[in-house]
Parts: C-alpha cells; structure tokens; sequence
C-alpha cells in the first residue's frame, strides 16, 4: 500500500471503507437537518389553512421538471459509479460531467423559478410558507452546488485514473441531495 | 451480505480492502420506474381526491426514496450497522415531530393556551401569516 496514502482512506475497521462511512455519516446528520425542515412545515402545513393559499402559487411542472432533471443526473451518477469500479477513470469522469451538467440545469431553473416568486413580492419574510420555501429549497440548491464544486474536482482525478472510490462517495452523496427533492417536490408542489 | 470482491481493478493499491456490494442492477430499468411514479405523483393528484393525493404524491415519494437508497446508494449492500444508523437519524425526526407538534398544532392544552391562536380561529387573521 502507497504511504503516501492516508490511512482513513483505507482501513476497514467499520467493515466498509472509512470514506464510504464518513459519507454515511455526514448523511445521517443531514437527515437530522432536512428532517427537521420537513417535519416542521407538515406541523404548519397541517395546521395553518393559509399555507394552501401560498402553496397554490407554486408551479408544480417546475417541481416536476427538476425532478425529472435531478434523477436523470442521479443515473449518470451511479453509472460513473460502475465505470469507476470497472476501472475506466474517463468513462466515470464523463459521467461525472453529465451530473454537474444536471445538477446546474437543476440550478438555473430553481433561479428563474425564485426570480419569479420574488418579483410578485413572495419572499423569505412574506409568509410562513415562503419562509419554509425558501429555506428549505434555499438548503437544498446550496447541498446541489456544493455536490456539483465536489464532483467536477473528484471528476479531474478520475479522469487520470486516480481516486476512482471518490466517484462511488460523491455519488452517494449526490443521491442523498435526489432523495431529498423527492420528499420537498411533493411538499412545496404538489400538496395544495 | 453480498459476495465481495475487490474493488478497482487497474489498481490493488487504491482499496486493498473488499467492498459489500459486488454487482450492479440495471441502473436504466430502475431509471424508468422513477420516471413512471414521477409520471404518477403528478397525475394523481389532479383528481382532486385528497387520499388519492396523498398516497400518489407522499406515498410515491417514499417509494421512490427507497428505490434510491436501495439500488443507487447501495443501501441494502452497505453494512447492517449503516440501515440502522439511518434508521436512528429518522426515528428523531419522529420524535422531534411528536414532541413539538402539540406546541404547533393544538391552540390549548393541559395547563396551556396559546393566545394568538385563538385569535386567528375568532377571525382576527391567521397566525400562518406574518
């Protein structure tokens, strides 16, 4: 084994590689988060008829649209996964570029949608819902940006053949920001 | 467990150490289940009917989280200790929900009133509002 590799890259004293259970680790904290937004608005949601009123503004094919994008770039995640396993850096880089290519789809989108929320005056102080709204779909665009910084310099040394486990942890990650969009899609779109 | 073996190829060095899952399921056919209940968390609720709703849209999603955790993340070939790990994280979001939700929720209680949202139920606005 290289020594120039750190060594909580490679040990398996949890039975799975160390970076895969930090990942899992920072998951489980970011379950805490999110679960604590949501479960907070379905207690608001549930309770204040108002909530509808400002619900109904929401566009739902927007919702629907980002999360046609967000679990097209999960595909592509896990495919450059697979790749990475077989041992072809370049095929799993690419596939890595394709998530970015999503998650910045994803990004853009989201702006026009918030730029269109705040020029009819919706903002994070207007309602309790669009405090919600905005924090928790705010939360989760920053978790898609971060994903995306991450995976384009995770993609730069798979491209060389290097680090190829980094792609698996990055994906991982990226799935865990998918699933999360699967629970606030039906949350902010859908329930009117 | 799943059969191991060991991890990237073109270098032993990268991860001397087995991994838990050693296949992959065909990734697009999983794709296009999540596109299909996608197709059905959106048309469902156009019909208005509040439990249609909600199995569509909540029930759906937890469906579709669970195909991506199981088949994306690798959840069901990750270690015991990580389906509980998970497990745990959202068992406080439940009890979270359960201890604050009376305080959100009900307007009295057992030696407990919240003024501001009786005023809203006699018509004087409704505290969702700011």
């Amino acid at each position: 084994m290289s020594s120039a590799r750190p060594i909580a890259t490679t040990r398996t004293a949890a039975g799975m590689p160390t970076g895969r259970l930090a990942v899992w680790w920072v998951i489980a904290s970011e379950i805490v988060i999110f679960g604590g937004i949501i479960a907070s608005y379905i207690m608001f949601r549930l309770s204040h008829e108002s909530f509808a009123v400002d619900a109904a503004s929401t566009k739902m094919w927007i919702g629907a649209v980002n999360t046609f994008v967000l679990l097209t770039s999960s595909l592509f995640a896990v495919l450059g996964h697979k790749a990475a396993e077989e041992g072809n850096g370049q095929k799993a880089a690419n596939m890595l570029y394709l998530t970015c290519a999503g998650g910045l789809i994803f990004l853009v989108i989201k702006a026009f949608e918030w730029n269109d929320k705040i020029s009819h005056g919706h903002t994070l102080s207007s309602s309790t819902f669009f405090s919600f709204y905005f924090t928790a779909a705010g939360l989760h665009a920053l978790h898609v940006l971060a994903g995306v910084i991450i995976m384009l310099i995770v993609a730069q040394t798979a491209k060389r053949n290097l680090e190829l486990h980094r792609v698996e942890l990055i994906g991982i990650y990226w799935h865990f920001v998918d699933v999360v969009w699967i629970f606030l899609f039906p949350l902010l779109y859908i329930a009117k | 467990m799943a059969t191991q073996h060991a991890h990237a190829p073109h270098d032993p060095d990268d991860h001397p150490m087995p991994v838990e899952h050693s296949h992959h399921p065909n990734y697009v056919r999983i794709y296009v289940i999540l596109l299909v209940l996608l197709g059905v968390s959106i048309i469902g609720p156009e019909f208005g009917i509040r439990w249609v709703t909600l199995v569509t849209a909540f029930g759906i999603a937890i469906w579709k989280a669970y195909l991506v955790a199981k088949n994306f993340m690798h959840l069901s070939f990750a270690p015991r200790f990580i389906g509980y790990l998970v497990a745990t994280t959202l068992l406080f979001m439940v009890l979270f929900f359960a201890a604050v939700s009376p305080d959100v929720m009900k307007a009295e209680g057992t030696r407990w009133e919240k003024p501001i949202r009786q005023q809203a139920a006699a018509g004087h606005g409704d505290a969702g509002h700011h």
